[in-house]
């Protein structure tokens, strides 16, 4: 797992960097471009992780739909060319904490929830197979849940934009 | 069939595979170019076209070529200098990624994912993003609309494509590639295995809805309200010159390339012939042979499906901003769920 730990490291660095570059650069626009940085650094995990699947999704989802939306939401309404100097937010300063607690939860439930658990030598790619039988087995449950939401989010998104 | 792979080593392996990864680019793109918006359209407009570079002005491509690199690297002065120089890379390397998925015969593929198909839709919805930063870094109106124009197509027009595609994921009851190719050549039409089974004959609907989301991902005519010259300049190309336009030159041409191949592997049976006429059973059986004549087969399908998307793009004008979101959003995709309803019916019927 040495060559897996080493690519783990450099994305991850990779990945803060980005993260980092979100909330500092002054454009919305580059903001964005770090952020696709960041979602890719995602993907690229989940590869090392041997979650082929997973990470395809990602950049479906995230890079070649979120992302894109984001940037034709923020070009449609205001994305000027150069530096902007009233893009921090006032309490920008709120976000530290926040973002530390998350940090500390995340840590404390992987910590307690596995341990010193190794994850297996040559980690078997997880099939598509294995997934959807998963999702459509145990896991029907939330799977239906998140449906019906997706569905009130796309009957509320008709209902806010028809215009009579 | 895995002996002759085996045999090589891992580095050559990889090397052959990137080598003829830039092949099954270039390749394309350049004969497209040629064949079909040099002479194909000339024809049809009753006119000779390029004539005078080699014979029958073959290599009035590489004189094209020749000018485009020689000319200045210019951008605006208003620009977003970075994100505009690296707009045109990032869409010719989603169409690098898109062809890695695409198997040329029983060995000659690049990679070989679980998830073929759901890889190449992910890695082709990359380019929007290149479209659009290279519309919004131009600092300019046209190329700014064009970049949104695109966007917005772009959405609308994937959807029914990964919809098309299910119904052929449900029938193979696969999503790589490879195995696609295999169960429809290996397939059996009622008992009559002479033709296989490509999906073109099950799966007409979706085959139609693909070919037509194609035509819209790739921005041709009647879909190319991104870069309507009598409106848009160029759209979101306006600004470009020298390579960089060059770049999405080729990125648009080896797209179309790339998507037929995908699109002929997923309906018209890929690089097989059918298992039946030499008594294969299965990919194990198939012999050598076929690692030479496969590509030769997929390059003659790609060049008829490429045939069919400029025969559209040189026949019909272009649908208005309106119509042609109405088209993706109130035709196809609806269209395309009752394809799959009925697809996964049928296949739990049989």
């Amino acid at each position: 797992m040495v060559a897996q730990n080493i690519a783990f490291g450099i994305v991850a660095a990779i990945m803060v960097w980005g993260a980092l570059r979100v909330v500092t650069v002054n454009n919305v626009v580059h903001a964005a471009l770090w952020l696709v940085l960041v979602l890719a650094g995602a993907a690229a995990q989940y590869v090392i992780l041997a979650a082929e699947f997973i990470a395809i999704t990602q950049v479906l989802v995230y890079i070649g739909a979120v992302m894109v939306l984001f940037l034709f939401g923020t070009m449609l309404t205001r994305a000027r060319i150069g530096a902007e100097r009233e893009l921090n937010n006032k309490s920008w300063w709120l976000g530290v904490p926040s973002a530390g607690l998350l940090l500390g939860v995340l840590t404390l439930a992987l910590v307690s929830g596995f341990g010193d658990e190794e994850l297996p030598k040559d980690a078997a790619i997880v099939s598509t197979e294995q997934i959807s039988d998963q999702i459509f087995g145990p896991y029907l449950l939330p799977f239906w849940a998140l449906s019906f939401v997706l569905l009130v989010a796309v009957i509320g998104a008709i209902v806010l934009a028809r215009k009579d | 069939m895995l002996g002759l792979i085996a045999s090589i080593p891992y580095w050559a392996q990889s090397l052959l595979r990137v080598l003829g990864g830039i092949v099954a680019v270039l390749l394309p793109a350049g004969t497209i170019v040629y064949v079909f918006l040099f002479k194909m359209m000339s024809f049809m407009q009753s006119r000779l076209g390029p004539m005078e570079a080699g014979p029958f002005g073959s290599l009035q491509l590489f004189a094209e070529v020749g000018k485009w690199l020689q000319k200045e690297d210019l951008y605006p002065e208003r620009a977003d200098r970075f994100i505009f120089k690296i707009a045109p890379l990032i869409v010719l390397s989603s169409t690098f990624l898109l062809v890695a998925v695409v198997p040329f015969g029983p060995d000659a593929w690049f990679t070989d994912f679980e998830a073929g198909v759901f890889y190449a839709l992910a890695v082709s919805s990359v380019s929007v993003l290149g479209i659009l930063i290279a519309g919004w870094s131009s600092a300019n109106k046209y190329s700014l609309l064009g970049g949104l124009r695109a966007a917005g197509q772009l959405i609308a027009y994937e959807l029914p494509m990964v919809l098309a595609v299910i119904g052929v994921v449900i029938q193979a009851g696969t999503m790589n590639l490879q195995q696609i190719v295999v169960a429809q050549n290996a397939g059996s039409i009622f008992g009559w295995d002479g033709l296989g089974n490509p999906y073109i004959l099950t799966q007409f609907v979706g085959f139609i809805i693909f070919m037509i989301a194609v035509q819209a991902e790739l921005t041709q005519t009647p879909f190319d309200m991104p870069i309507a010259e009598s409106e848009l300049v160029s759209g979101y190309m306006t600004e470009y010159s020298g390579f960089r336009f060059l770049i999405f030159f080729i990125g648009e041409f080896a797209t179309a390339g790339v998507f037929a191949l995908i699109a002929s592997i997923l309906f018209l049976g890929g690089w097989g012939v059918p298992f039946a006429w030499f008594g294969w059973t299965s990919i194990d059986s198939v012999d050598n042979w076929m690692n030479v004549v496969g590509p030769l087969i997929m390059f003659t399908k790609m060049m008829l499906l490429v045939f069919v998307i400029m025969w559209v793009r040189f026949s019909y004008p272009r649908f208005r901003e309106d119509q042609l979101q109405r088209f993706a959003w109130k035709v196809l995709i609806p269209l395309s769920l009752v394809n799959i309803m009925a697809t996964s019916v049928l296949k739990v019927a049989f």
